[in-house]
C-alpha cells in the first residue's frame, strides 16, 4: 500500500489532501505541549527544552562577557582604581565559571539536543524526561551560583580552584562551596545529556542512515558524549573531595595529613584537558554542516573526518599534564606530554586540509555561516600553532600563567567554538524559528567580531612574552604593559558592539524578519531541513528512509517513508546499532511536571550540603519522592510490541 | 639594550637564552604554516570557477589530485612536528643538565612576600633577607623553592622559566645571570588578594661586590648612636611591629613577615610594589591596606614624632 | 502575584543580610584607640537597681573572614606556644567549657589585652585592637560558640583536634572556682 509520502498538504492531490491534514492534526495532538505555563513546565519536548538550553547558555555568555568588560576595563590602565582584588578575584573567577560550565559545553549539548532527533529522522530523544530534569538542574545550578555572587558568596578562587587557596585553610567563608556545588549541578546536567544523545544516536537513527552514513555533525556529538562521559565525573569526585575536606574534615588535599595539594591539579586537568575538547568537538560538527551547505559539496574524506574526530577525542585524555609543567613532576615524565600534546595537532589538521579541499571543489556562496567559518579558520589557527608552542616544556615554563595562554585560550575557545557557534546561530535560526536573520546585520556582527577578538587578544601575545601573568588585578606603570592592555580593552569593546549588534539582529528578526520555509538555504543536505521551519511537535509526519550520506541530496523524488507507527500515543522507532534496520516501537513518555520537581529538591539537597552534610540523608528522601513519582505506572494497555517495517 | 621591566624575549642569562632560541624557531615555522594554510584556504574559496549550481560529490574531477595534497599536507605536518620535538627535547635537556651550584638559595613564599635565605655550612654566616636576591654573575645559582602556605610561582623570565613553590613539596630551579644587572620577577600562579604585587628582583653582582653584600648582610644591625634613631628603635621595639618583624641585633625575632635588619640596603618594599624611600616606607607603614588591600600588615598609628623616629632608625639598618 | 513579589524580595533581603555579613572582607580597620574599647565590670554590686547589662557585640562574630583570621594570629602571635590547638598545655585549654576570666566577648578581650594572673601576657600596644577581636572570635569558635557556617575548617596543618564546625557547642560553666584562686 502506497501511504501519502509527502507531508505537505499543498503537494498531494486535492482527494489525499484531508487525509495528510488529518494525520498532521493528530500527531500535532499527541505530541504537542499542554498550554499555558503548566504546560511549558511539564515539556518533555526536545525541541522545547533545547531552545530554553539554548538561550539560557547564551544568557549566560552575555553575563560571562559582562565580567570580562569589567575586568578589561580595570586593566586598562596600569594601578587603576576600579576594581579591587577581591572583587576582581571573584569576577575572573565568575568568568571562568560561568564560560566553561554555564555556557560552552551547555550550548553545545543543548544544539545537540535539539538537533540530533532531527538530523537522524527520530520523534525525540531517548529519554524525554531525563532530558527535562538535566535542563531544569543546569538552570537551577546557574541561577544558584549567580544568586550566590550577588550575595557577596561567589567563588574567587579561580574556576580551578586550586588547592590549598580553595582549601579549608585559606578559603575563607562558604565561597568556594558554592563553586563545588555549581559543579556538581553542571556535571549532572552534562552527564544527562551525554546519556541522552548516546542512545538517541544508537537507536534512534531513520531506517538506511547506517552508522557511515550518519552526518558529520552527529558524529562530533557522539564523539563529545563519550568524552562527557569518561571526563565530567572526574571535576564532580574533585570538587566533592574539596567540599568534604571543607565541610567534614577529610585531608584530601592537606600534605601534613598524607594527602596531596597536586592531586587536586592532577584530578582536574584529567578532567579540564578533555573539556576543552567537548567543547571543540561539536564545533567541528557546524562546520563540516556549514561548509558542506555553503560549497554545496560533499565533504572531503569523510572516513579520515571521523577517525579524526575519534584520535582527538581519545589523545584528548592523554595530555592533561602540559597544564602542570611548572609544578615538580620529573622531566621524563613531562616529555610524554609534550609529545602527545604536538600529537593532537595531527587530526586536527586532517580536519583541516579536508575542509580546504572540500572548498576547493565546492561553489562557496558567502552568507554569514560561511563568513563566521572563515573566520573560524583564521582564528583557530592562531590558537592551535601558539598552543603546539607551548606543548614545549622549556618554552611553556616561561609563559605558562601569563597572558600568553589567555591568548592562546581564547583564540582557540573563541576561534575553535564561538565563531563555530555563531555560525551555528545563524544557519539554524531560521529552523528554530522559522525566519532569516538579517544578512546585513549578519555581516557587520562578523566583522566587528573578527576585529574585535584579534584586537584584543594578539596583544596578550606579547603582554605574556613581556612579563605579565595571569590573574592579576593591577600592574605597575614601570612595567610598560599599559599600552598593550589599552588596546586590549578597546577590542573588548569592539566584541561588546558586536555582540549587541546580534541581539539586534535577534529581536528585529523575531519581531517582523524573513519567514523561512523548510530550507531557506537552498543547499542544506541533513534531515532536518526536509521538514517546516520550525519544525512541528512531531519533528516529521512520516519519519524518512535514508539513501546516503547527505539525506536531502540523495533523496530521490519519490522517497520510501516510515509507516505504521501510531498515531494516538507517543511513539519513537528504534532501529539497530550498525545499519540502522528497523527494530521494535517505543512508547515514549508523556509530558510530566515530576523531572521539575525532582530538579527542585535536586536543587534543595545540593544547596544545604553546603551547610550540612546531613542534607545528604534529607535530601536523598526529598528527591526520594518525585522520582518514584516520576516513574510511577504501568503502561497503557494496549501496546504491542511489533516490529514494523517499512512501506 | 633591555626596554621591558621583564621580559622572557630579552634573555640575559643561558638558560632563558635557550628558551628564547627555541621560540624564534617555533614562532618561524607557525608564521609559514599559517601563510601556506591560509593561503590554501583563500586560493580554494576565491578561485576562478566554471558557472553552474550543480552539487558535486565523490568522484568528482581532481578527487585524486586532492588526495593526494591532502596526504602531502599530513604528512608535512608529521615532519614539522617531529623537528620541533627534537628541537624541544634537545633544548630541555640542556636545561636541566647537571652543575655545580656557586650559591644555594632557598626561597620560600608566603602570602604576598618572598622570603630568602642563603645557605652556608657556618651557621652564623647565613643570610636572610626578603623579596631581593644577589646572585654572582656569570655563576649557576640553584635556587630551592619552598611554600609555607598555598602555591606560588617563582619567575624571573629574563632569567630562565618558572617554577611552582608548592606547599609540602620542595622544588628547584637553576638561573645564572651572565651581565651585572637588575632582573624583575613576579609571582605567577594566582595566590590570593595580593598576587599582583608579590614581585621581587634578583641582582646580579660582579665577585667582590657580591662578596661585600653578602658580609655586609650577615652582620646584625648595630645599634644606632644618634638619638633619634634610638628613639625609633625604641618605637620599633614597643610597637606591634615586634609580633610579626626580626631584626638581628635587638630582641626583635619574630618570623612572621619579612626580616628587616638591613631592610635599607633593598631597592624596594612591599614585595616590590613601591621603591624603597622614606615617604613610601612611612605610607606602608601607617596604612598598607591602602596599597596592598588584604595584605596582612595591619594599619598603625604613630604619632609624627614617633613616625619621624622610627624612619630614622629604619634608615639605618643598612 | 504582587503579595508573593513583596515576599520574595523581603526573603531575599534577610538572606542578602545573612550572606552579606557572613562574606564581607574587611581589609582596612581605623587603627587601634590607645585605650580599651570595652569596659569590663569587675563587681556584681551596684547601688540601686541593676543597671541593664548592654552586650558588648564583636564586630567579627558573624564575619568568616574575622574568624579566619583570628585562627592565622593564633597559630602566628604564638598563642599555640602555651594554649596548644585549643587543648592547652602551659596555659589553659581553650576548647573546653571552663572560662576562668569569662566566655563573653569583652571578657576574652580583655584577658588578651589587659593579660592575666599565672602567666598571661598583655598585648595592649602590641596586637591592634581589631586583630583582637579577630582572635577572640576565634578562641569562642574552639569550643562551638559560633554557627557553624561562620566557624573555620580545619586548618592545613597536622590534625591537633576536632576543627570548629564539627564542635559541638560546649556552654560555659559560670559557676566555676579557678584553681589558684583555692589556695590562699
Amino acid at each position: 500500500m502506497s501511504a501519502p509520502v509527502t507531508a505537505d498538504p499543498d503537494l498531494v492531490p486535492p482527494a489525499e489532501r484531508e487525509g495528510v491534514r488529518e494525520l498532521h492534526r493528530q500527531l500535532d495532538r499527541v505530541w504537542r505541549d499542554g498550554p499555558g505555563l503548566r504546560g511549558w513546565l511539564m515539556s518533555v519536548d526536545h525541541k522545547s527544552l533545547g531552545k530554553r538550553y539554548v538561550i539560557t547558555a547564551f544568557v549566560f555568555f552575555l553575563l560571562g562577557g559582562l565580567e570580562a568588560a569589567m575586568m578589561r576595563a580595570q586593566l586598562s590602565r596600569p594601578e587603576n582604581g576600579l576594581i579591587g582584588p577581591d572583587l576582581y578575584n571573584q569576577l575572573f573567577t565568575m568568568h571562568g565559571t560561568t564560560m566553561m560550565f554555564l555556557f560552552a559545553v551547555p550550548v553545545m549539548s543543548a544544539m545537540g539536543l535539539y538537533l540530533v532527533p532531527l538530523m537522524i529522522g527520530s520523534r525525540d530523544v531517548a529519554f524525554p524526561r531525563l532530558n527535562a530534569y538535566g535542563y531544569y538542574v543546569y538552570l537551577i545550578g546557574g541561577l544558584f551560583l549567580y544568586v550566590s555572587f550577588f550575595l557577596n558568596v561567589g567563588p574567587d578562587a579561580g574556576w580551578f580552584a586550586y588547592t590549598p587557596l580553595s582549601g579549608p585553610a585559606f578559603g575563607v567563608g562558604k565561597r568556594v562551596d558554592v563553586w563545588a556545588q555549581t559543579i556538581t549541578f553542571t556535571e549532572i546536567a552534562g552527564l544527562i545529556s551525554a546519556v541522552e544523545l548516546i542512545t538517541t544516536i544508537f537507536k534512534q537513527r531513520a531506517p538506511g542512515m547506517s552508522l557511515n552514513r550518519m552526518p558529520l555533525f552527529v558524529w562530533s556529538i557522539l564523539v563529545m558524549a563519550f568524552m562527557i562521559l569518561f571526563a565530567m565525573p572526574w571535576v564532580a569526585v574533585d570538587s566533592q573531595f574539596l567540599a568534604m575536606d571543607r565541610l567534614i574534615g577529610t585531608h584530601f588535599f592537606n600534605q601534613a595529613e598524607g594527602g596531596d595539594a597536586l592531586l587536586w591539579q592532577h584530578i582536574f586537568w584529567f578532567f579540564g584537558h578533555p573539556e576543552v575538547y567537548i567543547i571543540f568537538i561539536p564545533a567541528l560538527g557546524y562546520v563540516s554542516t556549514v561548509i558542506a551547505t555553503f560549497t554545496r559539496r560533499e565533504i572531503f574524506g569523510y572516513p579520515a573526518m571521523i577517525l579524526s574526530l575519534v584520535a582527538t577525542g581519545f589523545l584528548g585524555f592523554g595530555l592533561w599534564v602540559h597544564h602542570m609543567f611548572a609544578t615538580n613532576i620529573p622531566q621524563m615524565g613531562e616529555s610524554f606530554f609534550t609529545a602527545a600534546s604536538a600529537m593532537i595537532a595531527i587530526p586536527t589538521g586532517v580536519q583541516f586540509f579536508c575542509w580546504i579541499a572540500t572548498i576547493w571543489g565546492g561553489r562557496p556562496r558567502f552568507a554569514t555561516p560561511f563568513l563566521f567559518i572563515l573566520g573560524f579558520f583564521a582564528v583557530f589557527i592562531i590558537g592551535g600553532l601558539s598552543g603546539v608552542m607551548i606543548a614545549s616544556v622549556p618554552f611553556d615554563l616561561q609563559v605558562h600563567d601569563t597572558f600568553f595562554i589567555v591568548a592562546h585560550l581564547h583564540y582557540v575557545l573563541l576561534g575553535g567554538a564561538v565563531f563555530p557557534l555563531f555560525s551555528a546561530f545563524y544557519y539554524w535560526f531560521p529552523k528554530f524559528t522559522g525566519r532569516v536573520l538579517s544578512e546585513r546585520l549578519g555581516r557587520w556582527n562578523f566583522a566587528l567580531f573578527f576585529i574585535g577578538v584579534n584586537l584584543t587578544f594578539f596583544p596578550m601575545h606579547l603582554l605574556g612574552l613581556h612579563g605579565m601573568p595571569r590573574r592579576i588585578y593591577t600592574y605597575l606603570e614601570g612595567t610598560g604593559w599599559g599600552s598593550l592592555n589599552l588596546l586590549a580593552s578597546i577590542g573588548a569593546v569592539t566584541i561588546f558592539v558586536s555582540v549587541v549588534i546580534f541581539l539586534v539582529n535577534v529581536a528585529r528578526t523575531l519581531r517582523n524578519g524573513e519567514l523561512a520555509g523548510d530550507d531557506p538555504w537552498g543547499s542544506s543536505s541533513t534531515l532536518e531541513w526536509a521538514t517546516t521551519s520550525p519544525p512541528p511537535a512531531y519533528n516529521f509526519a512520516h519519519l524518512p528512509v535514508v539513501q546516503g550520506r547527505y539525506p536531502l541530496w540523495s533523496r530521490p523524488l519519490d522517497p520510501p517513508v516510515v509507516t505504521g507507527l501510531r498515531t494516538d500515543q507517543r511513539e519513537l522507532l528504534i532501529t539497530t546499532l550498525l545499519d540502522a534496520v528497523p527494530d521494535h516501537r517505543h512508547r515514549t513518555p508523556d509530558p510530566t511536571i515530576w523531572p521539575l520537581l525532582a530538579a527542585l529538591a535536586t536543587g534543595v539537597t545540593f544547596i544545604a550540603l553546603i551547610f550540612t552534610p546531613w542534607a545528604a540523608v534529607i535530601g536523598g528522601v526529598l528527591v526520594a519522592g518525585p522520582l518514584i513519582a516520576w516513574g510511577w505506572g504501568k503502561p497503557k494497555p494496549g501496546d504491542p510490541v511489533v516490529t514494523e517495517g517499512i512501506k | 639594550m633591555r626596554d621591558w621591566l621583564q621580559s622572557a624575549l630579552q634573555p640575559a642569562g643561558p638558560e632563558a637564552a635557550r628558551v628564547h632560541a627555541l621560540w624564534v624557531f617555533m614562532l618561524w615555522i607557525s608564521i609559514i604554516v599559517f601563510v601556506l594554510v591560509l593561503g590554501a584556504l583563500a586560493w580554494g574559496t576565491f578561485r576562478r570557477r566554471a558557472p553552474g549550481n550543480v552539487t558535486i560529490g565523490e568522484g568528482s574531477p581532481g578527487e585524486r589530485g586532492m588526495k593526494r595534497a591532502v596526504s602531502a599536507a599530513v604528512g608535512a605536518t608529521v615532519l614539522v612536528l617531529f623537528a620541533f620535538l627534537v628541537f624541544d627535547f634537545s633544548t630541555g635537556r640542556a636545561l636541566t643538565a647537571r652543575r655545580t651550584p656557586a650559591v644555594q638559595i632557598e626561597v620560600t613564599g608566603h602570602q604576598w612576600w618572598w622570603e630568602v635565605n642563603y645557605y652556608n655550612a657556618v651557621p652564623n654566616r647565613r643570610v636572610t633577607t626578603a623579596n631581593e636576591i644577589h646572585i654572582p654573575v656569570g655563576r649557576p645559582v640553584l635556587i630551592r623553592l619552598n611554600s609555607q602556605d598555598v602555591i606560588h610561582s617563582f619567575w624571573a623570565p629574563d632569567l630562565n622559566g618558572k617554577r611552582d613553590l608548592i606547599p609540602g613539596k620542595e622544588s628547584s630551579l637553576w638561573i645564572q645571570a651572565d651581565s651585572p644587572g637588575v632582573y624583575h620577577g613576579q609571582c605567577a600562579e594566582f595566590c590570593g588578594y595580593q598576587h599582583a604585587k608579590m614581585a621581587f628582583i634578583v641582582v646580579a653582582d660582579r665577585p667582590d661586590d657580591f662578596a661585600r653584600w653578602y658580609a655586609a648582610q650577615a652582620d646584625t644591625a648595630s645599634t644606632p648612636t644618634d638619638s633619634l634613631a634610638l628613639r625609633g628603635q625604641e618605637v620599633f621595639l614597643s610597637s606591634p611591629c615586634v609580633m610579626c618583624h626580626s631584626i638581628h641585633g635587638t630582641p626583635a625575632g619574630a618570623t612572621l613577615g619579612p626580616d628587616l635588619t638591613h631592610l635599607a640596603s633593598r631597592r624596594y618594599i612591599a614585595a616590590g610594589s613601591l621603591p624603597n624611600t622614606r615617604g613610601n616606607l612611612a605610607g606602608w607603614v601607617l596604612d598598607a591596606q591602602g596599597i596592598k588591600p588584604g595584605a596582612k600588615m595591619p594599619p598603625n598609628s604613630l604619632t609624627p614624632a614617633d613616625l619621624q623616629a622610627l624612619l630614622a632608625y629604619l634608615g639605618t639598618l643598612k | 502575584m504582587r503579595q508573593t513579589l513583596r515576599v520574595g524580595l523581603f526573603g531575599a533581603g534577610c538572606v542578602f543580610a545573612l550572606g552579606c555579613q557572613r562574606e564581607t572582607r574587611r581589609f582596612r580597620e581605623s587603627p587601634p584607640a590607645a585605650t580599651s574599647e570595652t569596659a569590663v565590670t569587675m563587681s556584681e554590686l551596684q547601688p540601686g537597681p541593676k543597671a541593664r547589662d548592654l552586650p558588648v557585640l564583636n564586630p567579627y562574630e558573624r564575619n568568616a573572614y574575622g574568624v579566619s583570621e583570628g585562627e592565622r594570629l593564633f597559630s602566628a602571635y604564638n598563642c599555640t606556644g602555651c594554649h596548644s590547638h585549643g587543648g592547652g598545655g602551659i596555659g589553659p585549654a581553650l576548647m573546653d567549657d571552663q572560662w576562668i576570666y569569662g566566655s563573653d566577648p569583652e571578657n576574652i578581650f580583655a584577658t588578651i589585652v589587659e593579660g592575666r594572673p599565672n602567666g598571661m601576657p598583655a598585648f595592649r600596644g602590641k596586637i591592634p585592637n581589631n586583630q583582637v577581636w579577630q582572635l577572640v572570635a576565634y578562641v569562642r569558635s574552639l569550643s562551638g560558640l559560633l554557627p557553624k557556617d561562620i566557624a573555620p575548617a580545619r586548618d592545613d596543618h597536622m590534625v591537633a583536634g576536632p576543627e570548629p564546625q564539627r564542635t559541638e557547642p560546649l556552654l560555659p560553666k559560670h559557676a566555676f572556682t579557678p584553681p589558684a584562686a583555692e589556695h590562699p
